[in-house]
């Protein structure tokens, strides 16, 4: 049973605990998640914090979810509005890869979660990143932000983000190597997490690639430290 | 724990903005946008928000120009005054102090985050921030405005200790830049000033001769 799955579980059944709860701090995503496009796949990442007002409800929460083999998204903004669509899109997509006897395409798993971000989007008040790898197009990133949909070399998202802006656009360069986009997305995270206290926790690092994905946790004192630390 | 709301104040800020400072051996490096915003017009597009308070101190104003520029006029006055009794240089330490004693006795009427900077000659080049609500830090770099928030990662990942005048120029005008290509309400061209023991050296950059970043 995947680590995701358990806290989803111990999410949905903590009642009281569910992070749209009333203050309006949850009305903000809450969070900081990152996708970027190297030379051959892609690589997501996020934070581990769910807070409910002052309070962390879970701080190792893994909000890189799989939607098929080869692509993920990773979830914002309500916690509860993000899981639903996430495990929406997962079934969708399996009928959708059965039907059409192969693996889906990337454009095709953002394009579902587009479909319902848009459908639902006074109701909803989630951004997932779709990223994964496909035989067609190879490693691609997808925003869905209240329901748009744009394909992007990377993609932030969350409140965390904000602190970040001005970093990835001066960090962030084409055809990086996998090593190399890897950590610029810890490095990101890390950042991100320092200045934003609804981000904090470990680091999650899902990499894809023609051979399949595979999934890293990087804890909190094997972060990278910066100049004040 | 201490309350800097300066990276939240901006949605309420009247006049929104991107501001830096940044200490370098023998001095200190201060930046701003030029943009002043009334709702979405910009009133002027550009601003002077590096505003002298003595011979070797500035502040960078964010918040609504009324208040800072009052504040600002009433803090040079006093620190004229301060000098002329003491018949010496005043310390950026105690520009920094009347900044704050200011803002924090009507913090519930203002609304201004400064960032004090200048040299003295007893502690050299000092960067002091009071940010909205009135506290008073030193740090080796701030920044302010409503733009601020976004350069935050590239700061803190970017600054080192000990880097040289012309680094420090570079730094500021990079961030600026950035800050300005993600905030709506920064802008403009990008004011720097040196400020070390020989004097006050300014620039500007126009907005052609930016530092480009490889965005898609």
């Amino acid at each position: 049973m995947r680590e995701g799955a358990v806290n989803r579980y111990t999410l949905k059944n903590a009642g009281l605990f569910q992070p749209n709860f009333g203050a309006k701090k949850w009305t903000n995503p809450s969070t900081t998640i990152i996708a970027v496009t190297f030379d051959g796949g892609v690589v997501l990442g996020s934070d581990s914090r769910v807070s409910a007002g002052e309070s962390v409800v879970n701080r190792v929460m893994n909000k890189l979810s799989p939607l098929h083999d080869q692509i993920y998204c990773a979830l914002s903004g309500s916690a509860a509005d993000a899981q639903t669509i996430a495990e929406i899109v997962n079934y969708q997509l399996d009928v959708h890869s059965i039907e059409v006897e192969d693996d889906p395409l990337v454009c095709s798993a953002a394009t579902l979660v587009k479909n319902i971000s848009y459908k639902y989007k006074e109701e909803l008040s989630a951004h997932l990143i779709v990223a994964g790898w496909d035989r067609k197009k190879g490693g691609q990133v997808y925003a869905t932000l209240n329901g748009l949909l744009s394909r992007q070399p990377f993609a932030i998202g969350g409140s965390g983000s904000f602190y970040i802006n001005g970093f990835v656009d001066a960090e962030y360069r084409k055809n990086m190597t996998r090593r190399e986009s890897q950590e610029f997305v810890v490095n990101a995270l890390t950042l991100a997490m320092g200045r934003d206290d609804s981000s904090g926790g470990v680091a999650y690092v899902v990499t894809i690639d023609k051979d399949g994905a595979e999934e890293k946790c990087v804890l909190g004192n094997e972060l990278p430290t910066f100049f004040d630390e | 724990t201490l309350e800097a709301c300066c990276s939240r104040a901006w949605t309420s800020c009247f006049n929104s903005t991107s501001i830096m400072a940044v200490e370098f051996e023998g001095g200190v490096v201060i930046g701003a946008d030029s943009r002043t915003t009334t709702g979405a017009y910009i009133a002027n597009r550009v601003t002077d928000k590096l505003t002298p308070i003595h011979e070797r101190i500035f502040c960078c104003r964010s918040g609504s120009a009324a208040d800072t520029q009052a504040i600002a006029d009433a803090v040079t006055y006093q620190l004229g005054f301060h000098s002329i009794e003491l018949d010496e240089a005043p310390l950026v330490q105690t520009a920094a102090s009347l900044f704050r004693e200011m803002c924090y006795r009507y913090r519930e009427e203002l609304m201004a985050g400064i960032i004090v900077a200048g040299w003295d000659p007893r502690r050299g080049g000092q960067v002091y921030t009071v940010p909205v609500g009135g506290m008073m830090t030193r740090q080796p770099v701030s920044v302010g405005g409503s733009g601020s928030s976004y350069i935050y990662g590239y700061v803190d990942s970017n600054y080192r200790a000990g880097m040289s005048k012309e680094e420090c120029l570079k730094f500021t005008a990079e961030a600026l830049t950035l800050a300005m290509e993600r905030d709506g309400s920064s802008g403009g061209v990008v004011r720097l000033a040196v400020v070390s023991e020989q004097g006050v050296e300014r620039q500007v950059i126009l907005g052609n001769q930016l530092p480009k970043f490889s965005t898609v």
